[in-house]
């Protein structure tokens, strides 16, 4: 009973700097317009923890030290407390309800993976517009590309124009004279740099835009207007509205590779697979090939992959998923109107969405499984699907006329699409670059920010 | 007549703790209904204090009341229990979240003299059924639990108790810095019970 009074003289030592503390945690903690003064309200466990183990740390940490005065304290407070009650549950625990899913491991292992992803907000309007008079309103052409070093070049009429995305500027790259052009087909080789600009009178040339100077011209591939351009390195492949698609290899004098034949129709929508294997290409004859390069050089003269007959109009938009390397988007034209997807490996169609329009240019999403679509007559608009439901996220509208082409920006957010009513759209429809997110997010800590300073 | 409503306003020990370990049973219920510890389809709505009551049909939550409201009015007779606190806990974590504590005092003149006192039926009830509306609305300021809970019964009892072979003894569950809020009181005359729901604080409030 010794250690009775020790703890009552230190009690009125403790008295201050204790209703300090109280003082001080009150207004955070409680609610005051609930406040109604009761003894039994209060939880006298926790006050007289506060108040022994409180003390401990602060006023006597040599007391806190010794491990025999720590045990010996321990042993006096559990006494002290037993001596009032007895503190009892049933041994049997009452049964814990099983969930279907468990909730806790799943959402969780959410959270660790990736933060729940706020929902995207999708501007339903351009966020600019830009005229583009003398727009050569033609489906089986392909006047816009948008290139690795965030140039857009877009073809109007005889001119080929570059438009800057990092700072707004025009330039103009060529104009071609009356009776070769109208430009038929522009292209940025992966380098950014070189363009092919391919002709209504079947030349292709090949232009250094930083230099603006023409670096060659390829002649006598096609005996009509060259509709499609697709880079794969060193090599361009050029469609024509002859239904000839030729592979040219713009570093040698004789620059025809390779020629495959299977389109009887002009040849409108070209693209190679990410991995410079495989070659889509759509033409006005409804069909769709899929041309395997290893294949090709085997002189044989059907040297297609597959073959595909399944739309029902002219196959201008091509699509390779950037997640799947097998897997190909296409679009028919205004008889058509079907989106289909594609395994190319084994040529099966996966699934075909009506929808309700002209097919005119597709483009997959880069960071997330979304399609966007083009379509013409009636709405004009720009459609995101989501992959693989095809569930309608977003309807686009804005263009007077059918959309015939669209071009993504290197960064993959922003997509530029070109009209028959001769504007020149950009629509913030894949999100927003996440370039200054993380550094915003960064640690809570207040001074975080001190060990940089020095 | 009058001889009538004399007889029903006399509260004896027993009646008293058998109120108020029936006020427990509803109560629990209530709490776990109302806080989402077990699923909303498996309680049946029934009618008591004046009020729409929500009981478990699981046959297991049944059990584990039933026994408990049993051995509280045992030890509510015997004067000997001071409070029952129902702790609600994360299941995957273990920790507690929510602790509902009844402190219960008790007249000692009645448990030892055998003496009965007055009060109505009618004005405890009234009393309960505050309560009970209490804990129906407490959702409205009370966290959420959005994860799967569990619950568990405390008794603190004097500390002469024989420790019946079916309870163990057990640590207070206490929940570090918590918010209190106050809730209704009701009185038989015999036994006092004071609700308080302590909770953890909600992480943001303390930034």
């Amino acid at each position: 009973m010794d250690a009775g009074s020790v703890n009552s003289s230190n009690k009125i030592q403790s008295r201050s700097p204790l209703q300090e503390r109280f003082l001080h945690r009150k207004p955070s903690g409680e609610n005051l317009d609930r406040f109604i003064p009761n003894r039994s309200a209060m939880d006298f466990d926790y006050a007289h923890f506060m108040l022994t183990e409180g003390r401990k740390g602060k006023e006597n940490p040599a007391a806190t030290s010794s491990p025999s005065r720590v045990a010996y304290q321990k042993q006096l407070a559990e006494a002290f407390n037993m001596n009032r009650t007895r503190i009892l549950a049933f041994k049997n625990k009452p049964p814990t309800i099983v969930d279907p899913i468990p909730k806790e491991f799943f959402s969780s292992s959410v959270n660790q993976s990736k933060p729940a992803k706020p929902r995207r907000h999708i501007p339903q309007s351009s966020e600019r517009t830009l005229d583009a008079p003398e727009l050569v309103d033609d489906f089986y052409l392909n006047l816009l590309d948008w290139g690795s070093a965030n140039v857009l070049a877009i073809a109007l009429s005889n001119t080929v124009y570059l438009w800057d995305a990092s700072n707004g500027s025009t330039s103009e790259l060529v104009t071609i004279d009356e009776e070769d052009g109208p430009v038929t087909s522009v292209n940025w080789a992966p380098d950014g740099r070189h363009i092919a600009v391919g002709l209504n009178n079947s030349d292709v040339q090949i232009w250094d835009s930083t230099a603006n100077r023409q670096l060659r011209t390829l002649k006598g591939c096609h005996r009509s207007r060259v509709d499609a351009l697709a880079w794969n390195n060193h090599i361009l492949t050029t469609g024509g509205m002859d239904g000839k698609i030729i592979n040219n290899d713009v570093r040698v004098r004789d620059h025809i590779v390779e020629t495959y034949r299977g389109h009887q129709q002009e040849v409108c929508g070209l693209k190679w697979s990410a991995s410079g294997q495989q070659l889509a290409s759509g033409g006005n004859d409804n069909l769709l090939f899929i041309w395997d390069r290893s294949m090709a050089s085997s002189n044989a003269p059907t040297q297609w992959l597959h073959r595909m007959e399944d739309h029902t109009a002219a196959v201008k938009a091509l699509a390779w998923c950037p997640f799947q390397s097998n897997l190909l988007a296409s679009g028919g034209g205004g008889g058509d109107r079907c989106i289909k997807f594609w395994n190319t490996h084994t040529g099966a169609c996966l699934n075909s969405v009506d929808t309700g329009s002209q097919v005119c240019s597709l483009l997959w999403s880069k960071h997330e499984r979304e399609l966007l679509s083009s379509h013409g007559f009636t709405q004009n608009q720009l459609t995101l699907w989501k992959y693989p439901s095809m569930v309608k996220m977003a309807e686009l509208t804005g263009h007077t006329s059918r959309v015939l082409f669209m071009a993504q920006s290197p960064d993959g957010c922003t997509v530029a699409s070109a009209a028959g009513d001769e504007t020149l759209r950009f629509w913030n429809v894949f999100g927003t670059p996440e370039v200054a997110k993380p550094a915003a997010k960064s640690n809570p800590e207040p001074f975080a920010h001190l060990s940089r300073i020095r | 007549m009058a001889s009538k409503t004399v007889a029903k306003d006399i509260i004896t020990l027993r009646g008293s703790a058998a109120i108020v370990s029936e006020f427990f049973g509803y109560a629990a219920n209530s709490i776990l209904y109302n806080r989402g510890v077990y699923p909303e389809e498996s309680f049946v709505k029934v009618k008591k204090y004046g009020l729409p009551m929500l009981l478990t049909e699981d046959e297991g939550v049944k059990s584990f009341i039933a026994n408990l409201t049993a051995q509280l009015s045992e030890w509510l007779e015997a004067g000997q229990l001071q409070r029952i606190v129902l702790v609600i806990m994360s299941k995957a974590t273990n920790e507690v979240l929510e602790r509902w504590n009844f402190s219960i005092e008790t007249d000692s003149e009645v448990v030892e003299k055998g003496v009965s006192r007055e009060k109505s039926d009618k004005e405890i009830m009234r009393e309960i059924q505050a309560i009970m509306r209490q804990i129906a609305s407490s959702i409205t300021y009370l966290p959420c639990l959005d994860e799967t809970c569990v619950f568990d019964v405390l008794a603190y009892t004097d500390k002469d108790v024989a420790v019946p072979f079916t309870w163990i003894e057990s640590d207070p569950k206490l929940i570090a810095n918590p918010q209190m809020v106050k809730l209704h009181s009701f009185d038989t005359k015999i036994h006092k019970v004071d609700t308080l729901v302590s909770y953890k604080t909600d992480e943001w409030d303390e930034e």
